[in-house]
């Protein structure tokens, strides 16, 4: 079977095209000086043979809707339909942004609602929805640190203290803020080292971002006294928002003590990945940063709703979209939380947590190493295949190739830096048990054929549309636009 | 439970394997004073049934109303095909292609979609999204900072005629860097960036200038000149450029002499709807030389074992989850499932279409002002030529005109007495190809009416 | 194991240095340090007449899984960049203390005074690794 499938430009033929799309041909009036000399050099094909290319190309790709995704610290659970059907109705497509807001009073209750279920699960005082991603949700957190320090004239606080466990966003954002980076290291069980955090805290820490539970899988057990320590130097609390699913409704970030907190709507709340995008960096605030949120915020006056601008926020640290962040990801995630209501908020957590630690146990009977025995799985662990890579030179990475064999995408490999050869392993609550069993056997399979065939596993994968790709020659000889023939 | 599997047999037999009594014990590390028991404030479940009529009553209170507004975001015609294929579950719950022999239909989408802005845009090189078009032109204004290494000033000449949501947006994104965004009068018989105010910087530290064409207000900015002044004094051009008018215009890798550095803006108009501000679709193309220095994700096309073409991530040791602190930008993301719908609908327009797009936008704008500013009271506020937007002065305050039409069903412009005061009693007001004859002469009638 | 010429200095971040005949010196990455990072991809040289404290990141060496930042064990000006590696980071793994030369440097202080010698650095990487 040939399973690759042609450039849509290597489809074209000139004068070709799908013309039921067409307007009728009109004459801009534009002067000549203004216009370019060559047509742009888009592909020319009819509609079927669009409809048909882009058909084959999906067919490519794994999803959720067609194989079990366990990518740890994707949160990559079953996207109800229902969240998609309900954004698309005309009636919410077709608003502009910018129309008054008495043409979106549907619109606008959604998102009020949703601000406020955000609120209440996280135990913050306001939400504000902007953030089109996590990582901008995590810009506007430090951005709101940044200004509630300035406001007080504590303009020395230029630190962002991170944990050498955390996300690669995490720094990058500290960064971008202008803030400098302290790493601190995380104990052999997983939690943060309270040494080292006593030894990075001073008069120059601004704050502290942290994913509890960890990327490592575990929950950061002494958080109240992190939170202490921290507040006591002066510092303020983020909370990256990427393991949510893991404590739904079970634990509040507000009440561990955090300040500010991104969510990311496209994990815990079930919007779609889409490929990698939209995300939805919804951010939380307490009451310390509620002059600083970003705008546009959903404001109720009596019946009507609206937006809260620069005028209603003064000391906002601003707007970061042009309009007001991503409202079709932020209707999907009201359809959600609509249909779970509170109880399924908590089932969320509650059955994330047992499919990961009945992963782990099997994985563990079946002879796998746990990179932190003895700890409670979140709803993610990880796993180490160190010894296993020493035996038969196979890693992490080939295991992640051969899996896809098996019919499961990979988990996360080499995330986190920390761990050597490891996988992190992300269930979902929306899998079967039949499913966590299934991907045991293989995991179990693989490592059977490291030993006795190694060279099999290590040219992984056999049955997808292509073999493993030449990374080296991608970056060298980089070819990342498709260029018509000089004429 | 829904959207969970789990039999009270599963439960029970998982419990066991785990070895514990209940699912609460999982939860022992967790402090007990932080735990919960109930989450005041989060309603109680609805059925798919019952969230349905409750939306679907919403979507009707909003309705559909004649839109005569662009101002970053455009209604266009949508191909049917474009959300049928987009909304298929292998796109649609599919993650960013990190295991690329499992994604290859992502990536190859991702590098069509490069290829099609590269060649839309007339530039080396294009990533693969970014989150929207404001933030596209705040990244491209880092990007060029760290592009021109000789420019020690941050300098940034950011003239008013650039939209100034995307300027403040710019200007949040860049702060903490210590940028300099600096603002230039527009020329008020015309509309566009004044060359002679440009004189006065001549010979200083820029790192950079950006030249929106179309502008804010729908005029048409001399980017050769402009772009020729950049060159001469040794800055980059940053190009914010609507996507649709570059089926027609002169595109920015062909402005003055060797074209502009970057090119940015909003890729809504191919095939994302107006859906009250997003999700929508930021896109960055740059010269080769710049290609190390652009944030966002990159198809890059290789070859597998076999010799056989495929795609992967490229260029990834510049991205946050290998630089960390040091990465270009701390963007994870792109528009995945926008984009995707925007390939699609170039795919379906082609140049053809494209261009025919664009010619009824500008012929139904000219259509849509002559009916209006014969109008009394009503003027255009500048000369010279324009895409598919146009502001309009009145004699009186806009904003009453605006309810009194939207009580009406026509959302009829955007009031920019907030930005630029100075304009008086201005309306900004767009039609695309969607906006037909009548369309417009009902507009007209009914504003005779009111006024 | 990995080559570790003896007439040249080391840092325990994997920079090498040469004194030349005419009193400059040349730096580069350890062979140990090209095999860890694998099959380089890219590689951003310093400018002539920099001036560098020892110890300032004065190159960036990425491969396609890392990006690792080359620090200047010395002091001193930059008299060139290796331009050879633009377009062909490939160098670097090919011959690290050959034709893989990252900078050379008019320095300020002693090669001497950059603080380990072969058999220092061998020992190093071998409790490092």
């Amino acid at each position: 079977m040939n399973r690759t499938e042609p450039l849509i430009f290597e489809l074209s033929q000139p004068g070709r095209g799908a013309t039921a799309q067409y307007p009728a041909a009109a004459a801009s009036g534009i002067p000549e000086t203004f216009h370019r000399r060559r047509r742009p050099p888009l592909p020319e094909v009819s509609e079927l043979q669009a409809v048909r290319h882009y058909t084959r190309l999906s067919q490519l790709n794994f999803g959720i809707d067609t194989h079990f995704y366990p990518l740890g610290s994707c949160t990559m659970k079953y996207n109800p339909r229902v969240c998609n059907s309900l954004a698309m109705l005309p009636g919410f497509l077709g608003r502009h942004p910018l129309a008054p807001d008495a043409t979106g009073q549907g619109m606008l209750g959604c998102l009020f609602e949703l601000q406020e279920m955000l609120r209440h699960v996280t135990g913050m005082a306001s939400v504000s929805l902007t953030p089109m991603a996590g990582a901008q949700g995590e810009f506007a957190g430090v951005a709101m640190i940044r200004a509630y320090h300035r406001a007080r004239g504590d303009t020395a606080r230029n630190e962002i203290i991170v944990p050498d466990a955390a996300h690669g966003t995490n720094p990058a954002t500290a960064t971008m803020c202008g803030m400098k980076v302290r790493e601190i290291a995380s104990l052999p069980d997983g939690d943060v080292d309270l040494a080292a955090l006593d030894a990075a805290l001073s008069p120059a820490t601004a704050g502290i971002m942290l994913t509890n539970p960890s990327t490592l899988g575990v929950f950061e057990r002494r958080i109240v006294e992190i939170a202490k320590k921290v507040h006591a130097a002066g510092g303020l609390l983020y909370y990256d928002g990427a393991n949510l699913n893991a404590i739904l409704g079970k634990v509040r970030p507000g009440d561990m003590g955090f300040d500010v907190i991104h969510m990311n709507l496209h994990k815990t709340f079930s919007t779609p990945h889409g490929g990698g995008g939209p995300g939805s960096g919804a951010v939380g605030v307490g009451k310390r940063l509620l002059p600083y949120r970003p705008v546009p915020v959903v404001a109720q006056d009596g019946d009507r709703y609206r937006w809260l601008d620069e005028r209603d926020l003064p000391e906002s640290i601003g707007r970061l979209s042009g309009f007001m962040g991503n409202t079709g990801v932020l209707l999907r995630a009201w359809v959600y939380m609509r249909i779970l209501g509170a109880a399924g908020m908590r089932r969320v957590a509650e059955y994330s947590t047992l499919n990961a630690n009945y992963l782990l146990a099997r994985l563990t009977e079946a002879g796998f190493d746990a990179a932190y025995p003895g700890r409670r799985a979140s709803h993610e662990f990880i796993i180490t295949l160190k010894r296993t890579a020493r035996e038969t030179g196979v890693t992490a990475m080939d295991f992640a190739k051969r899996l896809l064999d098996h019919g499961y995408h990979a988990p996360t490999t080499y995330f986190p830096l920390l761990v050597p050869e490891c996988l992190l392993i992300e269930p979902t609550e929306t899998e079967t048990r039949e499913e966590l069993d299934g991907f045991v056997d293989a995991l179990a399979a693989i490592r059977r054929e490291a030993a006795n065939d190694a060279a099999t596993v290590k040219a992984a994968p056999h049955t997808m549309p292509v073999r493993r790709l030449d990374d080296v020659r991608a970056a060298r000889q980089l070819d990342v636009a498709w260029k018509p023939a000089s004429p | 439970m829904p959207y969970i599997p789990h039999t009270a047999e599963d439960v029970r037999a998982m419990l066991d394997r785990i070895g514990v009594d209940a699912i609460e014990s999982l939860f022992d590390e967790i402090p007990r004073a932080l735990r919960v028991e109930e989450l005041a404030g989060v309603p109680a479940a609805l059925s798919e049934m019952e969230v349905s009529r409750l939306a679907a009553a919403r979507a009707d209170q909003d309705g559909r109303r004649l839109n005569f507004i662009g101002a970053g975001a455009y209604e266009h015609h949508i191909p049917a095909p474009v959300w049928a294929l987009a909304t298929r579950g292998e796109i649609y719950s599919a993650y960013t292609p990190y295991q690329a022999e499992a994604s290859q239909g992502t990536l190859q989408m991702m590098y069509e979609f490069q290829s099609m802005i590269a060649g839309l845009t007339a530039m080396d090189v294009a990533n693969a999204s970014l989150y929207d078009g404001a933030s596209a032109l705040a990244e491209a204004c880092l990007m060029a900072v760290r592009a021109h290494r000789r420019s020690k000033s941050a300098r940034i000449l950011m003239p008013s005629t650039v939209n100034p949501v995307w300027r403040r947006v710019a200007g949040v994104i860049t702060e903490g860097q210590g940028l300099v965004l600096e603002p230039v009068p527009y020329d008020p018989a015309r509309g566009v960036i004044d060359a002679t105010v440009l004189e006065r910087f001549q010979g200083q530290d820029l790192t950079a200038i950006v030249i929106q064409q179309p502008n804010y207000f729908g005029q048409l900015e001399d980017a050769e000149a402009l772009t020729r002044f950049a060159r001469a004094n040794g800055a980059l051009v940053i190009a914010a450029v609507n996507p649709v008018s570059l089926a027609l215009l002169t595109p920015p890798g062909e402005w003055g002499e060797g074209g502009a550095d970057i090119a940015c803006g909003d890729a809504q108009p191919f095939g994302v709807p107006l859906s009250s501000g997003g999700p929508y679709v930021g896109f960055m193309a740059c010269r080769m030389e710049h290609v190390r220095q652009m944030p966002g994700r990159i198809a890059g096309r290789t070859v597998d074992l076999d010799g056989k073409n495929g795609y992967t991530l490229t260029l990834q040791a510049r991205e946050q989850h290998i630089r960390r602190g040091k990465a270009t930008s701390n963007i994870c993301t792109n528009q995945g499932l926008l984009m995707t719908a925007a390939t699609i609908h170039l795919a379906l327009l082609g140049p053809a279409g494209l261009e025919r797009v664009a010619g009824a936008c500008a012929a139904r704008t000219r259509e849509l002002v002559a009916s209006l500013t014969a109008l009394p009271g009503v003027r255009a506020a500048f000369a010279g030529p324009r895409f598919h937007e146009a502001v309009l002065q009145f004699g009186r305050p806009v904003a009453p005109l605006l309810e009194a039409l939207a009580a009406a069903g026509i959302v009829g412009g955007h009031d920019l007495s907030r930005d630029y005061p100075e304009l008086g009693h201005a309306l900004l007001v767009c039609a695309t190809e969607t906006r037909t004859a009548e369309d417009i002469e009902h507009y007209a009638r009914t504003l005779a009416r009111l006024t | 194991m990995s080559d570790i010429p003896d007439d040249l200095r080391y840092t325990k971040s994997h920079e090498w240095v040469r004194t030349l005949p005419d009193g400059s010196v040349e730096i580069g990455i350890t062979d140990h340090a090209q095999q860890s990072l694998g099959d380089l991809v890219f590689v951003e040289v310093p400018e002539a007449g920099r001036v560098l404290a020892a110890g300032d990141g004065c190159a960036i060496v990425e491969s396609v899984k890392a990006a690792s930042d080359v620090y200047s064990p010395l002091g001193g000006e930059v008299i060139a960049g290796n331009a050879q590696l633009a377009s062909q980071p490939e160098l670097i793994n090919q011959d690290p203390y050959g034709q893989g030369w990252i900078l050379r440097l008019k320095p300020s202080g002693r090669a001497a005074d950059v603080p380990l010698d072969a058999a220092g650095y061998a020992a190093e990487i071998a409790t490092g690794s």
